[in-house]
């Protein structure tokens, strides 16, 4: 009788660590833990995707600019979209299509603009996350772009901002990120993708090793798409001893293209 | 529902929010939503001559031992870098300060003045951006400057001359101020502020930190531009040589109490000491920051500057870091930077009726 029990308290107790491991975004790693008992973010990360230049699926294609040649031509990917493709409204796909079209234009990273969310979490460029108790820094390399996470006083988006308002909360080994507050002027990458000052972003970031994590973000917008969707994709950690963000304080690069017609003109 | 807001609506907003002290669920996007609150100025306990035998303050924990300087921290002054040609003791007495405060907002009120390009700009007062609407330590002391005993900054050695010449001639070649963006000051190209640092100096408005610490490393961020500098606390290396930036880069210890903060590598283009006298510093520069929190409210936060390229002498200097309420808003200044395009535009246009009027006239 009392094996039984204890066959069946195993059992049990095996179901449990079952479920529990197949929680979403959970992944059976535990992570380190900081001096106030949370999983250990601290430290630079950065995506290995190409969904800066489409987080759908694509080919290999020439850049923007045929001057620069094979150097900054697009290297192809097999997207970050859970699905495949983006369930765009009718008008929000044709308006993507404008966008691609006048990428060169419109595209705010051309212009040295805020990045918004989700799209600075896998541009080309590491970010680093300095963790406290209170609050959790996610400092981008591209233009400086800094995100507070705020794990408690959690508030609604005093005023919309570039980056938006992120509330976050730990769920077991898993940091949540609610973000909302968006203004509608970032996009999703180089081809247009897009959204409206309506979305509402859900992040979770969780270890799956010591140097590398998984991402979700689930994106709802119903201005702009049918239904929610996700995108998913591992981050690693820059290792060498001596990793560190540096300036990418690009809006000198940026102020030709800007301003360059309101240049004076060389007199006669 | 959602309104579209600009970056300088969103200082604005920030600024009114700070002031007023609101809790972060009230509404604050309505005008009406400031009422600016009574200006405290709270005393630090070394910004006046020290009393014996006072007991030393020990600062709160962070959970993994440090102390803590965490949260938002606001370093308006009244107290000028250097001390007043006038001026030849190191402390004002309270009578004489509270006269310097009250002469500070009468001139920070003068900018409010209906009709004139300032009250355009932005209207100090009814914004909240002037310091008379914030806490700010009371600081007896009549420099930031300690070293030289002067108050003053230290001769400039000839180089730092013979520098400040080229770039006169630089920019002369390059023709005048707003004939294009690149000739403009990069605080108006929203690239950099002064006060942005290392150091860390005062700014006109908006002289707001946050400050969070993660382990191994430490985040400062200066509210203007969203400027945000990760020291690390590691013990790693100097940097290489070659990589040099506007901040420079940062290498980070504890000394007790005191997080010590030493960068190099600056590439020159961010003037430390205002670039008083037409002097920038170079990018020999090297920044010693030490802060030290002295009380639940206050981190007193010292700095010396060496740079033989350009003062005789190092010098060092005083100020106080005066907790705020939070949060910082965004600060996205390049992304509505009107006022660039705005003034280039107005150049060009007036060029074009100087044209006109030329030719009308002959």
């Amino acid at each position: 009788m009392t094996r039984k029990w204890i066959v069946g308290g195993a059992i049990l107790l095996a179901a449990l660590l079952l479920i529990s491991t197949s929680v979403p975004g959970q992944t059976g790693y535990k992570a380190p833990r900081t001096a106030d008992g949370k999983p250990n973010f601290n430290g630079i990360w950065q995506a290995m995707t190409t969904a800066h230049w489409d987080v759908e699926a694509h080919p290999a294609a020439p850049g923007p600019m045929w001057e620069l040649g094979a150097q900054f031509a697009v290297q192809g990917g097999l997207g970050i979209v859970e699905g495949g493709a983006i369930p765009y409204k009718p008008e929000a796909l044709a308006k993507k299509k404008e966008n691609f079209a006048n990428r060169t234009k419109l595209d705010p990273e051309v212009k040295c603009y805020l990045p918004g969310v989700p799209r600075a979490m896998y541009m080309p460029y590491p970010f680093q996350i300095v963790q406290s108790p209170k609050h959790i820094m996610i400092v981008h390399e591209y233009a400086g772009a800094v995100r507070t996470v705020y794990m408690d006083n959690h508030t609604d988006a005093p005023a919309d901002s570039w980056m938006g308002w992120s509330n976050g909360k730990w769920e077991g080994e898993t940091l949540v990120v609610d973000t909302k507050g968006y203004l509608d002027t970032t996009w999703f990458d180089r081809a247009g993708n897009h959204h409206s000052d309506a979305l509402h972003t859900i992040e979770r970031f969780t270890a799956r090793s010591a140097d590398t994590m998984n991402y979700e973000v689930t994106i709802e917008d119903p201005n702009v798409f049918t239904r929610t969707w996700k995108m998913s994709f591992p981050l690693y950690r820059h290792v060498q001893p001596n990793a560190q963000l540096t300036e990418y304080r690009c809006v000198e690069f940026s102020e030709e293209m800007l301003y360059g017609h309101l240049k004076k003109k060389a007199s006669e | 529902m959602r309104f579209r807001i600009s970056a300088g609506a969103l200082v604005v907003v920030a600024m009114m929010w700070l002031t007023a002290k609101t809790t972060a669920d009230q509404q604050t996007g309505g005008a009406s939503a400031a009422k600016p609150a009574a200006t405290t100025t709270a005393k630090p306990a070394a910004a006046a001559p020290a009393k014996p035998g006072a007991k030393p303050y020990r600062a709160p924990r962070t959970p993994d031992g440090q102390p803590d300087l965490g949260g938002f921290w606001s370093n308006a002054t009244y107290t000028p870098l250097e001390r007043a040609q006038n001026i030849n003791k190191e402390y004002y007495t309270e009578e004489e300060f509270k006269k310097v405060v009250a002469d500070a907002r009468n001139r920070d009120e003068e900018q409010t003045t209906p009709g004139t390009t300032a009250d355009v700009h932005y209207d100090f007062t009814q914004f909240g951006l002037d310091k008379s609407q914030h806490t700010i330590a009371q600081n007896l002391r009549t420099s930031q400057i300690v070293d030289p005993p002067d108050g003053r900054l230290p001769p400039q050695v000839p180089a730092a001359a013979a520098r400040a010449q080229a770039a006169a001639a630089e920019r002369k070649q390059q023709g005048g101020q707003y004939d294009k963006v690149q000739n403009m000051p990069t605080g108006s190209r929203c690239i950099i502020m002064g006060g942005a640092g290392p150091p860390l100096r005062d700014a006109g408005y908006n002289s707001t930190y946050h400050i969070v610490q993660g382990q191994g490393a430490v985040m400062v961020l200066t509210e203007m531009i969203h400027d945000a500098r990760i020291i690390p606390l590691d013990n790693r290396p100097a940097p290489a040589a070659g990589l040099k930036q506007w901040v420079g880069m940062s290498r980070g210890r504890w000394e007790g109490d005191t997080l010590v903060v030493e960068t190099t590598n600056f590439n020159g283009r961010n003037p430390i000491g205002g670039g008083r006298g037409g002097a920038p510093s170079s990018d020999q520069a090297k920044v010693t920051e030490r802060f030290t929190r002295i009380s639940d409210d206050q981190i007193e936060y010292k700095f010396t500057v060496e740079d033989p390229q350009t003062w005789t002498r190092p010098w060092t200097a005083v100020n106080y870091l005066q907790k705020t309420n939070g949060p910082i808003f965004e600060f996205a200044c390049h992304e509505s930077n009107i006022g660039v395009s705005g003034i280039l535009g107005g150049a060009r246009a007036d060029e074009k009726r100087a044209a006109e009027a030329k030719s009308g006239s002959k």
